[in-house]
């Protein structure tokens, strides 16, 4: 008998005392922590962010352009990688203030470890936990380009913002055009290795900027 | 001696067979007090962190509940989500194996990592790989495994083993890495630099340097998962360090062996366990980076994917229908944390990748109770029931410990446990020989004064393993009939 053969026998002379059906369970129980609105939504989410010792700059959609320049210089970034499908504003506002590669030059750069940062756009906030999901869309590139440059400054939109993590789920579900890859950050690269005190950055980002994108109303 | 015993049953590597028995490894770790200072900060810093987070959530008792049924829905249909998950996985463009025992996954993985032709591969912590002893596998045919998550990193430099499930290298303290990394990171890989000093950050750099070398040029990547989730083929690995994304990313073969109790039945029951993994593992509202990837995703990441689905003694767990309930177990460590036992023993008492209270219950199921040490285990509890209040996804330990127990005590009858076990029953038959001991425990109360107590009278090599609380000075007979002026003789 092959080994998949043998295995799934196995599990199921072990559960020959179930008389249930799969997914007879009904639907799946979720468990909301309830906001109590939106403005207190985004409010949380600015805090948990910053409490990972990430940092957080409100602006408004005119300011986001000055935003990621002022946090490329203040963190001395000299080459900074893009993504292809990231807002040109954006890209232009990075060209002004260091060098910028785009995401098919910068593998050979990554390879070598010589990029000191990175701009992206994201897909979901969590206010809850302070995170921020990327599903790796035009915007937001490969994997790898949010990965290995020092910096990461990070662009996210009030509507993408929700409040726990049932939320995100649901709206990060799979769709008929396939699985997207997802990367789920919540604060810079932390370890508590040596002696339980905390270090951030073994690996990633050791600085995280996070660019909060509110309407001019809100 | 390595059990011979045929069928499902895990088998005992050499290591721990080598391994002394729980009283015996525990004795020696109560001598070594750095690890105790050590242990004691960590798991008191850890369950004061956890507490407060799981506080902010007021339908936690919801959360646990949910995280259980989502478990035991795949647990009791495992045959069905298991074909799911394969079905769904290979239509992603990974290739699915089978693996009923460590041997059969270690062939499958070092007959991959050969037909690429490397001599190295990258691992992010796992401790399914660990369970199988992949790195030794991999070292015996002459492939490398470097393990890239700084404790793991400490633990492998060390030639040591892990003792905790979160926190690998808790039994090290700073000076001692530091003077692992001068020693020997120069002799596989880059050199950590001349001038390292002892503290955590300087440390990390180097670990970060000597790994980033790695990470660049490794061409195979090793990985177990977290969950698995059957509906949509996504595997799901939860870190801290971002050496679990580099594993995940930079090679151009990613290989994860994932035991067959990790899969969830749909994407929705990622939610709770979201909710609960890190909130009961580091105390954090969620750890700083989780990956999720279906597989293989064009033009991002590894561009063959293979997912080897182990068995290796799961299966007779789940024919057990108390103890089933222990494949539930998201390894978030909280029952460590919260427990007596293994706050004064350290986890390498337990012989296993598995310590602490999931490790007592889990270990023996998995591999039986023939040996010395896997008959020892579910005695290692004071059965508090602090780890069943702690367990995210509800395990009963604690019942769990007890239905061990009673096996090992049939089926044996000869064993230390089991005499200090007639010795009790006999002493506690006899009210008078209960009051002898009583009494002859209450005298060496007041010969020891507050000093704790490693032994009582008439209980012998039961209580050898643990410290008891320091002894009254009168039993509560003697107390009674002084209170009510009856002699009770
Ligand atoms: S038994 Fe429960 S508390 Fe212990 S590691 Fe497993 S899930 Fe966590």
């Amino acid at each position: 008998m092959s080994a998949r053969d043998e295995i799934l026998a196995r599990v199921r002379g072990a559960t020959s005392d179930i008389d249930t059906t799969p997914d007879d369970r009904g639907p799946v129980v979720v468990v909301d922590e309830t906001s109590p609105g939106e403005a207190e939504t985004l409010e949380l989410f600015a805090e948990n962010v910053a409490d990972y010792r990430a940092q957080v700059v409100r602006v408004g959609p005119s300011g986001v352009a000055a935003a990621v320049a002022g946090a490329l210089s203040d963190h001395g970034c000299r080459t900074v990688v893009v993504p292809s499908g990231l807002d040109p504003s954006w890209r232009a506002a990075a060209e002004g203030v260091a060098r910028v590669l785009s995401d098919d030059e910068a593998t050979t750069h990554l390879a070598r470890d010589d990029v000191d940062a990175v701009v992206t756009a994201s897909a979901v906030g969590v206010a809850t936990t302070g995170t921020i999901v990327l599903d790796h869309r035009p915007d937001q590139g490969r994997r790898e380009l949010t990965l290995v440059p020092d910096t990461h400054v990070c662009v996210i939109r009030a509507d993408q913002v929700v409040h726990d993590v049932p939320e995100s789920v649901a709206r990060l579900r799979p769709g008929p055009e396939g699985a997207r890859p997802l990367t789920w950050i919540s604060g810079p690269s932390a370890t508590s290795d040596i002696e339980l005190e905390r270090v951030e950055g073994v690996h990633g980002p050791r600085t995280l900027v996070v660019v909060l994108v509110e309407s001019a109303n809100g | 001696m390595s059990t011979t015993t045929p069928g499902p049953l895990q088998q005992t590597s050499a290591t721990f067979v080598g391994m002394p028995t729980f009283p015996q490894a525990a004795r020696a770790a109560l001598a070594n007090t750095q690890q105790r200072k050590n242990l004691r900060h960590a798991t008191h810093t850890i369950r004061g962190k956890r507490e407060r987070v799981v506080a902010e959530v007021p339908e936690w008792e919801a959360l646990r509940v949910a995280g259980a049924e989502a478990k035991d829905e795949a647990l009791t249909h495992l045959g069905d989500y298991l074909e799911q998950l394969e079905a769904s996985l290979t239509s992603n463009g990974a290739t699915v194996h089978w693996a009923r025992d460590a041997q059969e996954a270690n062939r499958i993985v070092l007959d991959i990592v050969r037909s690429k032709e490397v001599d190295e591969v990258v691992k992010v912590k796992s401790m399914v790989t660990q369970e199988i002893e992949l790195n030794e596998a991999l070292e015996a045919a002459g492939i490398h495994a470097w393990e890239t998550d700084l404790a793991e990193l400490i633990v492998q430099l060390g030639h040591d083993r892990p003792s905790h499930i979160l926190v690998p290298a808790i039994h090290r303290n700073r000076s001692e890495i530091r003077e692992i990394f001068l020693r020997e990171m120069g002799t596989v890989g880059r050199p950590a630099p001349d001038d390292l000093t002892d503290d955590p950050a300087r440390l990390a750099e180097a670990a970060r340097l000597h790994l980033r070398e790695k990470f660049l040029r490794a061409k195979v990547g090793v990985s177990g998962a977290n969950f698995a989730v059957a509906d949509t083929g996504t595997l799901v690995v939860v870190e801290s360090e971002g050496n679990g994304r580099m594993c995940l990313t930079l090679p151009e073969t990613l290989i994860s062996v994932v035991g067959i109790e990790k899969v969830i039945p749909s994407w929705e029951d990622l939610a709770p366990m979201l909710q609960l993994l890190p909130r009961s593992s580091t105390g954090e509202r969620m750890n700083p980076y989780t990956t999720m990837w279906t597989g293989v995703h064009e033009g991002d990441g590894p561009q063959e994917v293979h997912v080897v689905l182990l068995d290796n003694g799961r299966s007779h767990v789940l024919a057990d229908r108390v103890g089933r309930q222990a494949l539930r177990c998201i390894r978030c460590s909280a029952c460590l944390n919260v427990c007596p036992v293994y706050e004064r023993t350290g986890g390498h008492a337990y012989g296993s990748v598995y310590p602490g209270p999931i490790g007592a219950v889990l270990n023996p199921q998995l591999r039986g109770t023939a040996s010395t040490i896997d008959k020892s285990l579910p005695y290692a509890s004071s059965l508090c029931g602090a780890c069943f209040d702690a367990c995210p996804v509800r395990i009963n330990i604690p019942e769990l410990l007890v239905e061990l127990r009673g096996q090992v005590v049939e089926q044996e009858g000869r064993t230390a446990e089991s005499a200090a076990m007639r010795a009790a029953a006999w002493v506690l038959s006899d009210p008078k020989r209960l009051a002898g001991a009583q009494k002859a425990a209450a005298t060496a109360g007041r010969v020891v004064g507050t000093r704790t107590v490693r032994s009582v009278p008439g209980l012998g090599a039961w209580t050898n393993a643990r410290d008891l609380p320091t002894l009254p000075t009168e039993s509560f007979r003697q107390w009674w009939a002084r209170e009510r002026g009856e002699d009770d003789r």
